[in-house]
């Protein structure tokens, strides 16, 4: 166990690494050019140049890399060339509310997947199961932008139930965590249905009608657990997903986490918060598939970590 | 020992003019018509016949299973002492299943949830129908394990299924169905998925724990050998229908219908049998050399991405196949006779010396390998799984040709054709897709496909042991054809010593990656030396209710043994000392 944990950790730091390179060399190869957006357009050439060799931007790709990854090495993720603050500070400081978003998110889209999969199989075939198969198509294929809006114009706007942006409040987390969890909802919902239909049509659940269990029984005890196993590798592979949907949701809802830190940092091609919340991300979703194949084996005493 | 005939008495479970239609309402096909049996106390009934009988439909349909809307009981009455099972409301039935009347399944593997530890599932079925603390439940599932003698019956309790053996899962099944001392025990195929040492261990059980609690056992079998072990009485179904009833002694003796008659004709016997391979000699050529094979799997996992300790799956094989004869590879599941066939086909990496037609696979290049393939072909155990289901019959058959670049497309036709007639398969049957064809014409499909490039050497593994008794005799007649009319040498994979004794020309017993014991078939059957051909040879269900088994002291579990050199005993005979 302690041996798997290392060698998972081990592989944890090579990916974050690949991550870095590619990264890195991606906003190297960028044609907007940072320097332009740090002196402003009225700036001189020399004025240009000074900055730019104050950052160290003249340097070759493998140079500035180096001096990156060095720094990165002893924790430090560098500063914002526009808000003269540390990255490791601006990231510390949004870093709950993007969590507290995630987590509801998930929440939302485990139990709205889940019943909708759930109740779907049950009714296999009938008119209840293309309905709820149908809107969670509709789920799977509205972009999170317009469902987000949608949302925030029918219960912010015309319903006046929620507010319509902000952070504080646990009513202004309704509607980004479910614009968040209604497109994986979508997902889930199919693979529930067909993952329980499989598992409906196995032995052990006849032999456990056999026994006389009650019909919920059968369903909760001996049906759910083997059909969310699936699932749960899912949720690991989810959250890269859900990173890129954490973005366009904390936009439109005024969210303030690391995806609206993100998106302002790439309109002004700051660099060292792009690669700061980049890094980060890509430490959720490792760190968030290594959970999920943790979690595994308590559900599953066939599967051995090893 | 067939328990008390019970007559005169009352029966436990009465089933009269049961009708079970599919199709719904629309359009009814009666799938199971008119079946009335009835069974007492204390007594084995046994319900007999090939697949699609009707046989298992009618246990789910007195279990009140039956998969709902496909299949629906259209008329008839089930009674359970003086219940009418059909008139009960789900509730009611809910509590009869499982107290009751209990069922056990065929397949082990998969019936036991794989999520739950055994102790949950047994205490599960107690608390379910009795009023018990949890801690008394506990106590009777622990004695319900002692009972299907599981050894550290309280320690087990904690195991999940994967971590039993498939012999063991069918004991946890039938101490969770007799925990709760049922009225009706139904068995459905209890043993068709063991080793046959391992169901003779199971049958005795289950007829020793019938004599303590003196359940009446409702016993579904295909398999004519359990009949006349277990059965008190027989019921044998076709088509959904009862075609003959009666005492198993009688019925054994003489069969009043035809059908009986043919289907016990058809069942392979040891010693016996109509199409019982004559003796013959062979002379060299071999077609099939095999010297030191060894196959090691990769083991998974290991520090970072190292591997683990590799499986041995098959530890130093060596046997002949000389053109037109049939050697067979027996033993149980995991022996490596299997994955044998594999390596000879190049699925599996081997090391050791593979000799075909005087050329040396060992070190096969691009061309080599290609040649091999043509002179070695292989049929598969399932003929449902192993066909391309979106092709046509005539493209499966052709395919090997079209690999080959083997004539013009005209040539090709007419061969496979000629291949389709071969095999008994009707002419139209080259543009018809693999779900058209029952099982046996499937395999003969697969046998036509197998044939196509006229190899030296055909690998059958398990060919035949997916098939009903009748199927099986005609597709084992067309083996035995071909390879007199072609000359081809056959390594017959089986499980099953009695359809081996019909086949083969020789036998290898595999046990442990090794071969035990080799000769031949008259040597293998009337002379056993080895314990382990001995205690397999033995085990195997008779199908002569007066033959009883002298069986009752099994020789203990041999365990691995180590590598014996193979010692002749006889002319031909050679057998691994024992320890």
């Amino acid at each position: 166990m302690a041996l798997y944990l290392l060698r998972r950790l081990v592989q944890a730091a090579l990916i974050l690494l690949g991550v870095s390179v590619i990264t890195f060399a991606l906003l190297y190869l960028l044609p907007a050019d940072p320097v332009r957006q740090i002196a402003g357009r009225s700036a001189t050439v020399q004025t240009v140049e000074n900055i730019r060799r104050q950052l160290g931007l003249d340097q070759p790709f493998l140079v500035q890399y180096g001096r990156y990854l060095l720094n990165l090495l002893q924790g430090d993720l560098g500063r914002s060339y526009l808000q003269r603050s540390e990255v490791a500070e601006l990231i510390v400081a949004r870093l709950p509310a993007t969590l507290l978003l995630m987590a509801a998110g998930i929440l939302c889209e485990l139990v709205i997947g889940i019943a909708m999969g759930l109740w779907a199989a049950v009714r296999r075939g009938t008119p209840t199961d293309r309905a709820l198969m149908v809107s969670s198509f509709v789920g799977v294929s509205a972009p999170q932008f317009v469902v987000g809006l949608l949302l925030l114009y029918v219960f912010g706007v015309r319903l006046g139930w929620l507010p319509i942006s902000g952070y504080g409040t646990a009513a202004h987390l309704v509607l980004p965590a479910l614009t968040l969890g209604l497109l994986g909802a979508g997902w889930y919902a199919r693979m529930v249905r067909s993952s329980m239909i499989d598992v409906l049509r196995q032995d052990y659940i006849r032999t456990a009608r056999a026994k006389g269990l009650k019909g919920s029984t059968v369903l909760f005890r001996h049906a759910l657990p083997n059909a969310i196993l699936p699932i749960v590798a899912m949720i690991g592979i989810d959250i890269g997903i859900f990173m890129s949907g954490v973005v366009v949701v904390e936009s439109v809802f005024g969210w303030p986490g690391i995806g609206q830190l993100a998106w302002q940092a790439i309109q002004r091609v700051d660099i060292p918060i792009i690669m700061g919340v980049t890094l980060v991300s890509a430490l959720a979703i490792v760190l968030g598939n290594l959970l999920a194949d943790l979690i595994a084996p308590f559900i599953d005493p066939r599967i051995k970590l090893r | 020992m067939p328990g008390p005939d019970g007559a005169g008495t009352a029966p436990v479970l009465s089933v009269s003019n049961l009708t079970v239609t599919v199709g719904g309402t629309a359009h009814p096909r009666a799938v199971v018509s008119g079946l009335s049996f009835d069974l007492r106390r204390g007594e084995t009934l046994c319900l007999a016949g090939e697949s699609g009988s009707g046989k298992s439909i009618t246990s789910l349909a007195i279990m009140g299973l039956l998969p709902k809307p496909a299949t629906r009981l259209a008329s008839g009455t089930i009674r359970l002492g003086d219940t009418e099972l059909t008139a009960l409301p789900e509730r009611a039935l809910r509590k009869i299943r499982g107290d009751r009347i209990a069922m056990i399944f065929q397949e082990p593997m998969t019936s036991l949830n794989p999520v739950l530890s055994v102790g949950r599932q047994l205490t599960e079925t107690i608390l379910n129908h009795r009023d018990v603390s949890a801690r008394e439940a506990e106590r009777m599932a622990v004695e319900a394990l002692d009972a299907v003698r599981i050894p550290r019956a309280g320690e087990r309790m904690k195991s999940f299924p994967h971590e039993m053996s498939g012999g063991q899962r069918q004991r946890v099944m039938i101490a969770m169905a007799l925990a709760l001392r049922p009225d009706v025990l139904i068995a459905d195929e209890p043993t068709t998925a063991l080793d046959v040492t391992v169901q003779a261990q199971v049958l005795d059980l289950l007829r020793d724990l019938q004599k303590d609690f003196g359940t009446a056992v409702l016993l579904i079998t295909h398999d004519m050998g359990v009949v006349a072990e277990m059965g008190n009485r027989v019921v044998v179904m076709r088509h959904g229908r009862k075609v003959e009833e009666g005492e198993t002694k009688a019925f054994f003796q003489a069969q009043q219908t035809p059908y009986a008659h043919e289907l016990l004709a058809a069942v392979p016997r040891i010693g016996s049998g109509p199409g019982r391979q004559a003796v013959r000699a062979f002379e060299k050529p071999l077609a099939l050399e095999v010297n030191g094979l060894e196959v090691r799997y990769p083991g998974k996992g290991g520090v970072l991405w190292g591997k683990g300790m590799p499986v041995h799956a098959v530890k130093g094989v060596s046997f002949n196949i000389a053109s037109g004869e049939t050697l067979s590879l027996v033993g149980e599941s995991g022996c490596g006779k299997s994955t044998t066939a594999r390596a000879l086909v190049g699925l599996a990496p081997y090391s050791g010396d593979v000799v075909l037609g005087g050329r040396n696979l060992g070190g096969r290049d691009a061309a080599g390998t290609k040649q091999a393939k043509r002179d070695l072909a292989m049929v598969f155990q399932d003929p449902y799984a192993s066909l391309d289901p979106r092709m046509t019959a005539g493209d499966l058959v052709r395919e090997p040709l079209d690999i080959h670049g083997i004539g013009t497309k005209s040539e090709r036709r007419e061969r496979v054709v000629e291949l389709f007639e071969r095999v008994g398969l009707s002419p139209d049957a080259p543009g018809r897709y693999p779900h058209e064809f029952s099982g046996g014409q499937r395999q003969r499909l697969a046998i036509a496909r197998a044939l196509a490039l006229r190899p030296k050497v055909i690998v059958a593994d398990e060919s035949v042991s997916a098939l009903d008794v009748s199927v099986q005799a005609r597709v084992l007649d067309l083996l035995r054809t071909l390879q007199s009319e072609f000359g081809i040498a056959y390594l017959f994979i089986s499980h099953d010593m009695a359809v081996v004794e019909n086949i083969s020309d020789r036998v290898a017993v595999m046990f442990d990656g090794r071969i035990l014991e080799t000769a031949s078939r008259d040597q293998l059957f009337s002379n056993p030396r080895h314990p382990y051909t001995q205690r397999l040879i033995e085990a195997v269900p008779v199908p002569d209710p007066t033959r009883q088994r002298e069986r009752r002291t099994l020789v203990p579990v041999l365990a691995a043994q180590g590598a014996a050199p193979l010692v002749e005993v006889e002319p031909g005979h050679w057998v691994a000392t024992v320890h």
